[in-house]
């Protein structure tokens, strides 16, 4: 299993899903941005690209481009309420380090 | 560890620049925010989970309470706690005094800015209203976890640009971006996602706890005109338990006056009874009174009894307001439900039969116009580039400016969508005008008097002309909030005035309503009237320009009799012009012109000969 996410995001992307109308599943990748070098990409998913990985974990299709699996073999997803936020957040293995905010990271 | 939000396919914003946006409610009782998360528009609690924050705040030597805090100040501290500043922002204190006899604070400041006396000093609403979007900004930004980008403030449709200005002042006090002032209707056919539906009428219904407005707009070309509104600054979900008070003292034969305890007490029994009736058909009412425990069953037929007449007439101020609209019952395509007393069944049904097509009601009526602002702020902050979203109001009233003989004319006309900006030229009356007042006016009628004055400002340095040579270039622009700036300018020297149009009073709720009704029944006596006030002033402008060439001209041009004869037909038409004969005014001048005809031919043809002195016909 290239990821893995807790029973907490399973439900709030389904719910998302649902309630957005639409949508195939959830693209997680990463793209070269940010001051630690890359970001995550956390997105609804209309139509699939050629380079697509889809993986069914808990019932939620995880859909991966080719290029952003090798950065997110074994990570997990995760829905964590801090407070009054509350969003996704990444535990990734192959992560080096992090930017002060954590939105982005290297390898 | 940044907590992120699912972003649309292709729409990650890249680190750092999350636009974080919200959408305020600023209600009268309650205010709520709300933010777009994930594609999902919903309203974010404060840390003890409530969403809704009563729009209360009090001053306290030592601190400034908001919220459910300063409510419970309510009572045992009425002058310094201030309870629906929105019903006196940007009003004048003779307007306040008039609409609410009966506040209980100590008003200070001058008349056009009235200020509430307190323990710490002058409070004006503005300032009130702003520590409540303080409150609920700080709450945004926590649950967002970042500095807002802006905010979408909603306000009523019948808000004039008084109170919407000083609804931007206040969220500029409170340090927050105003990316939008929206209409509270607006915001809730948004958030149906009506704007992106068929072209057509829409009525809002709002129902609050103690005010019902109902909104008529039409949806064209992705543009929400607010064709009416009506409803009764003093009638809500407050007066359905009013009633049902009222029948449990009936019922269980007390006599007033009763104890504020037992007062609350049944008041307390008889919002929980309406609540309960929404989905059971009867419910038990106990209340302890001198060691006893009274007790009575209510049904929900009862109940609808004693509310049928309160949800009667807000359908009276419904057909009124399709009436002002000029649209039927028919061409209603959806009928959206706001307000938390919307959620009473007989409201619904009543509502549904009246307009005959079932309510929106799938959105939390509490909720529906904070969401509809957090969609619109969301995408004001740039977070869907691919949005063709781009909602637009309309001017509620005409603008316009005063010209001779106290008549408006019209630069601006109403419902037209904004931002605008128009231009109209206008010229100076007199010979050698220096100067040019200019007065601002907002209104449907044609007399200056029957208008609403917003603003005044002086032109000057203007060069001397003769009488229409100078061309001033007058501007009228409208912010996307509503907002008026107004600029003249003297297009030959450049010489130019502006204006920021902050009004000292505000109108009465009723008063837009009002003032569009008035220009419809008055519409022929305002027509009679300009048609007399052009006359006049086309009169004495005639007398002026004959007198002038009199001065330079007459002893040279003309005979003693001449003379006489045209001074005498001045004489005739200046007294005519103070009559309201409006075809003898018109006789008059046509008299004078007759008369002066070969004086006026003279004159050119001396002053061609003095141009042609001294010159050879072989030049010309």
């Amino acid at each position: 299993m290239a990821v893995t996410m807790t029973a907490a995001a399973a439900e709030r992307v389904k719910s998302f899903l649902t309630n957005r109308g639409k949508g195939i599943g959830l693209r997680l990748g990463i793209k070269t941005t940010g001051c630690s070098g890359l970001a995550y990409v956390i997105e609804f998913v209309d139509d699939l690209n050629a380079d697509d990985e889809v993986f069914a974990v808990n019932d939620v299709n995880i859909i991966i481009d080719s290029k952003s699996l090798a950065y997110l073999e074994g990570t997990e997803l995760d829905f964590v309420k801090e407070g009054l936020n509350e969003g996704f957040q990444f535990t990734n293995p192959n992560a080096k380090g992090e930017c002060g905010c954590g939105e982005s990271f290297n390898v | 560890m940044a907590l992120l939000q699912i972003a649309e396919p292709g729409q990650s914003t890249v680190p750092h620049q999350h636009r974080l946006a919200a959408g305020i409610d600023l209600g009268t009782t309650n205010s709520l925010v709300a933010s777009v998360q994930s594609g999902m528009p919903k309203t974010l609690p404060d840390a003890n989970g409530e969403d809704i924050l009563p729009s209360i705040v009090s001053y306290q030597s030592d601190k400034v309470l908001v919220g459910n805090a300063a409510k419970a100040l309510a009572i045992s501290d009425p002058q310094n706690t201030i309870v629906s500043a929105k019903r006196l922002i940007g009003r004048s204190l003779a307007d306040i005094q008039q609409k609410y006899p009966n506040l209980p604070y100590t008003f200070s400041g001058d008349k056009a800015h009235p200020t509430i006396a307190t323990v710490v000093g002058d409070i004006n609403p503005v300032q009130v209203s702003s520590q409540i979007l303080t409150n609920l900004v700080e709450r945004a930004t926590q649950a967002l976890g970042g500095d807002l980008e802006g905010v979408v403030i909603t306000v009523p449709a019948y808000f004039d640009d008084a109170q919407r200005q000083s609804t931007k002042d206040a969220a500029q006090l409170a340090g927050v971006n105003v990316l939008r002032l929206l209409n509270e209707p607006t915001a809730a056919a948004v958030a149906y996602g009506l704007d992106s539906g068929q072209e057509g009428v829409i009525a809002v219904y709002d129902l609050g706890g103690g005010t019902f407005d109902i909104s008529v707009l039409r949806l064209n070309k992705g543009i929400f005109e607010v064709l009416s509104t009506g409803g009764d600054s003093a009638l809500g979900g407050d007066d359905f338990d009013n009633a049902i008070v009222d029948y449990l003292v009936s019922q269980f034969n007390l006599q007033r006056p009763l104890s504020h305890q037992l007062e609350r007490q049944l008041l307390e029994q008889a919002c929980k009874a309406k609540e309960l009736l929404s989905s059971q058909d009867s419910v038990d009412i106990d209340v302890e009174h001198q060691a006893n425990t009274l007790t009575l069953s209510m049904t929900k037929a009862q109940l609808n009894a004693l509310i049928s007449p309160l949800v009667s007439k807000t359908l009276r101020a419904c057909r009124r307001a399709l009436k002002d609209a000029g649209v039927s019952i028919e061409e209603v395509q959806e009928v959206v439900m706001v307000g938390g007393s919307t959620r009473v069944p007989l409201v619904r049904e009543q509502v549904g039969q009246y307009f005959k097509r079932l309510p929106l009601t799938s959105i939390d009526p509490d909720k529906v116009v904070a969401i509809g602002a957090a969609i619109q702020a969301d995408v004001l902050a740039g977070n869907k580039p691919d949005s063709e979203m781009l909602l637009l109001d309309v001017t509620p009233l005409s603008l316009g400016l005063e010209t001779m003989g106290g008549l408006v004319e019209k630069v601006i006309p109403r419902n037209s969508t904004i931002p605008v900006a128009k231009a109209q030229e206008f010229t100076t009356f007199k010979d050698g005008q220096t100067a040019m007042a200019v007065h601002v006016l907002q209104g449907e009628r044609e007399l200056v008097e029957d208008c609403r004055s917003l603003a005044r400002f002086e032109l000057r340095g203007i060069p001397a002309m003769t009488a229409g040579a100078a061309h001033i270039r007058v501007t009228f622009k409208v912010d996307a909030d509503g907002l008026l700036s107004v600029s003249a300018m003297e297009k030959s020297t450049g010489v130019e005035a502006a204006i920021e149009v902050k009004p000292s009073f505000g109108l009465e709720d009723g008063d837009i309503i009002k003032m569009l009704q008035e220009s419809v029944t008055h519409a022929k006596d305002d027509i009679q009237a300009r048609m007399l006030k052009e006359q006049q002033v086309e009169a004495s402008r005639v007398v002026e320009g004959v007198e002038a060439a009199l001065v330079v001209d007459g002893e040279r041009l003309l005979s003693p009799q001449e003379r006489t004869a045209i001074e005498n037909a001045l004489q005739e038409l200046t007294k005519i012009s103070q009559s309201s004969e409006i075809a003898r005014i018109e006789q008059a001048i046509k008299d004078v012109d007759t008369i002066t005809a070969s004086f006026a031919e003279r004159r050119m043809d001396s002053s061609i000969k003095t141009a042609l002195a001294g010159h050879s016909v072989d030049e010309v």
